[in-house]
């Protein structure tokens, strides 16, 4: 019988193996993926991508109608659903220990996390877009905003949990009101963590297509009416990547590089922010 | 000793008990608190010291499930009674906790939020009530030309003295240190004693410790608490040289606890 030493050298080292071997299979994929991505997207990836509108097939053009509506709509969903994420999240965290709101309220954020972004689309057509009649930037503004809230509320609530409450406690025996310790210590105690929240619910929402395929839709000209339909990068991949023609799907190549540059560009950011504030803590 | 032999008390408690949710933690206090001395609770982990300083705020309050009951009073008012004010009550009572407790901002402006609760200073005044505060805490020589940098960025110890400068640049009547001293390295903890003695001249101090030798080094009156009793109240050196309860002599001889 081996001695216990070497059985536990030999479970650790099989142990490992695996969690390599699982850690490879996952990254092979996403390499895989990246790389597929450089090849097409790079080649394509021309000043006219940024400087010209999307082409009718067989003439030149770019993306810049549905980089600047991409932009726009998630500057537009992103300011209306930071707001009420971190006002929600902080009542969750620091008004919500009594009482039944507080539960129902998180597990209803809990289901529209997960609640598939296409549901939100349909609902936003069915209540806004059925009524004025014809898709725009407003619509597909506040489909994205509907994803962010949820997100943004998360990261809040579990960030200012993280507080730790000797904190609250200190800024209480001072005499301070609950809203001034809210506003003045826990809230600015985690704001590095809500600012990531934020940039992670940006990162989701600018790859987003179900929602804005019925709410915006898309746009082949020039628009910065958000009371119009109003073109976007992922719609316009979708529909050019699905097109027969070759000049369209280079350019659905370029649109899906540059969401994949800028969600990764963020999260990064994000990270390193979240790291940061780890330390200097 | 009983409470009449305290000749200047500043705090009186009569028959207090307290309540986590239905488990009883402090049973039938009496006791009194002596003005400008330092009294500290001693006694093992659990026995309700903390829980005791903790009523003297009205801390409990934070948490929906405490309560207590009896009488506190202040200068002869009940502070638990649910007309006083809490936020002119902790205006009376300061505390500094275990662990040190830096707000998220400037060294200056962690002196300065308490302040602005209570009193509307011009920017002369402020500035001359912060670096006030920070002489009395022995902390302005270190930091006085960083007063803008980050409080968290202090050491542990610095941080302590932050938090105490804080505490008292309110103004207060009364100290509640609980345990200021047990996260912190021998020579801040040396500055801290230090401090606490010149600090009873203008303010009543109570301190929570699981250390007996600071209860004895810097301690005028100790009490003894065991299972949410409390087993004697004394002279700090009566209590520690000629006990009159046979538990408190078990446990300041390392017998028990």
């Amino acid at each position: 019988m081996l001695n216990l030493y070497t059985r536990r050298r030999i479970i650790n080292a099989a142990g490992l193996t695996v969690s390599v071997l699982a850690m490879l299979f996952g990254l092979f994929w996403l390499c895989w993926i990246l790389i597929t991505l450089l090849n097409h997207g790079l080649p394509a990836l021309t000043t006219a991508v940024f400087t010209q509108m999307t082409p009718p097939p067989g003439n030149t053009g770019g993306l810049l109608n549905a980089i600047a509506g991409s932009l726009l709509m998630t500057l537009v969903g992103t300011l209306i659903g930071t707001p009420i994420g971190i006002l929600a999240g902080t009542y969750l965290a620091e008004f919500g220990q009594r009482g039944w709101l507080a539960p129902i309220t998180r597990f209803i954020n809990d289901v529209l996390l997960s609640a598939p972004s296409i549901v939100i689309g349909l609902f936003v057509y069915e209540i806004y877009v059925v009524r004025v009649k014809h898709f725009s930037g407003w619509a597909g503004a506040f489909a994205l905003s509907i994803l962010v809230i949820p997100i943004v509320i998360r990261t809040t609530e579990n960030m200012l949990r993280l507080v730790p409450s000797t904190l609250r406690e200190a800024a209480a025996a001072l005499g301070a009101p609950q809203w001034k310790v809210v506003n003045f210590v826990t809230l600015r105690a985690a704001r590095a963590g809500i600012i990531t929240g934020v940039l992670l619910a940006v990162a989701r929402i600018s790859g987003e297509t179900a929602p804005l395929l019925f709410t915006s839709l898309n746009n082949q000209f020039w628009s910065s009416n958000m009371d119009q339909p109003m073109a976007n990068l992922p719609v316009v991949i979708f529909q050019f990547a699905m097109s027969p023609y070759d000049d369209w799907q280079r350019l659905a190549w370029a649109g899906a590089l540059l969401i994949t540059a800028s969600v990764l560009t963020l999260n990064i950011v994000a990270r390193v922010l979240f790291r940061q504030s780890a330390t200097t803590h | 000793m009983d409470i009449e032999k305290i000749a200047n008390p500043k705090i009186i408690i009569k028959d207090l008990n307290f309540y986590y949710g239905n488990y009883r933690a402090l049973k039938d206090i009496n006791l009194s608190i002596a003005e400008k001395m330092v009294t500290a609770f001693i006694g093992p982990s659990g026995c309700g010291k903390s829980t005791l300083l903790r009523t003297f705020n009205r801390m409990y309050q934070l948490y929906p499930k405490q309560k207590a009951t009896g009488e506190i009073l202040l200068d002869g008012a009940n502070i638990l009674d649910s007309k006083q004010d809490l936020n002119m009550l902790r205006a009376k009572i300061g505390m500094v906790f275990q662990k040190p407790t830096p707000f998220p901002m400037s060294i200056y402006d962690n002196i300065a939020f308490g302040v602005k609760l209570y009193e509307n200073l011009s920017k002369h005044d402020m500035e001359a009530r912060v670096e006030w505060a920070l002489r009395k805490a022995a902390l302005w020589g270190e930091v006085k030309d960083k007063l803008k940098q980050s409080g968290t960025g202090l050491s542990g110890g610095q941080q302590q003295r932050l938090c105490i400068a804080r505490a008292i640049a309110v103004k207060p009547q009364v100290l509640l240190l609980d345990e200021p001293t047990s996260a912190l390295d021998p020579i801040s903890t040396a500055h801290i004693e230090k401090l606490i003695d010149e600090l009873k001249e203008d303010f009543t101090i109570v301190i929570v410790t699981h250390n007996m030798q600071q209860a004895a080094r810097i301690s005028d009156y100790t009490a003894y608490m065991y299972l949410g009793d409390l087993i004697e109240l004394g002279e700090t050196s009566t209590v520690f040289t000629n006990p009159k309860r046979k538990e408190t002599e078990d446990y300041i001889t390392g017998r028990f606890g």
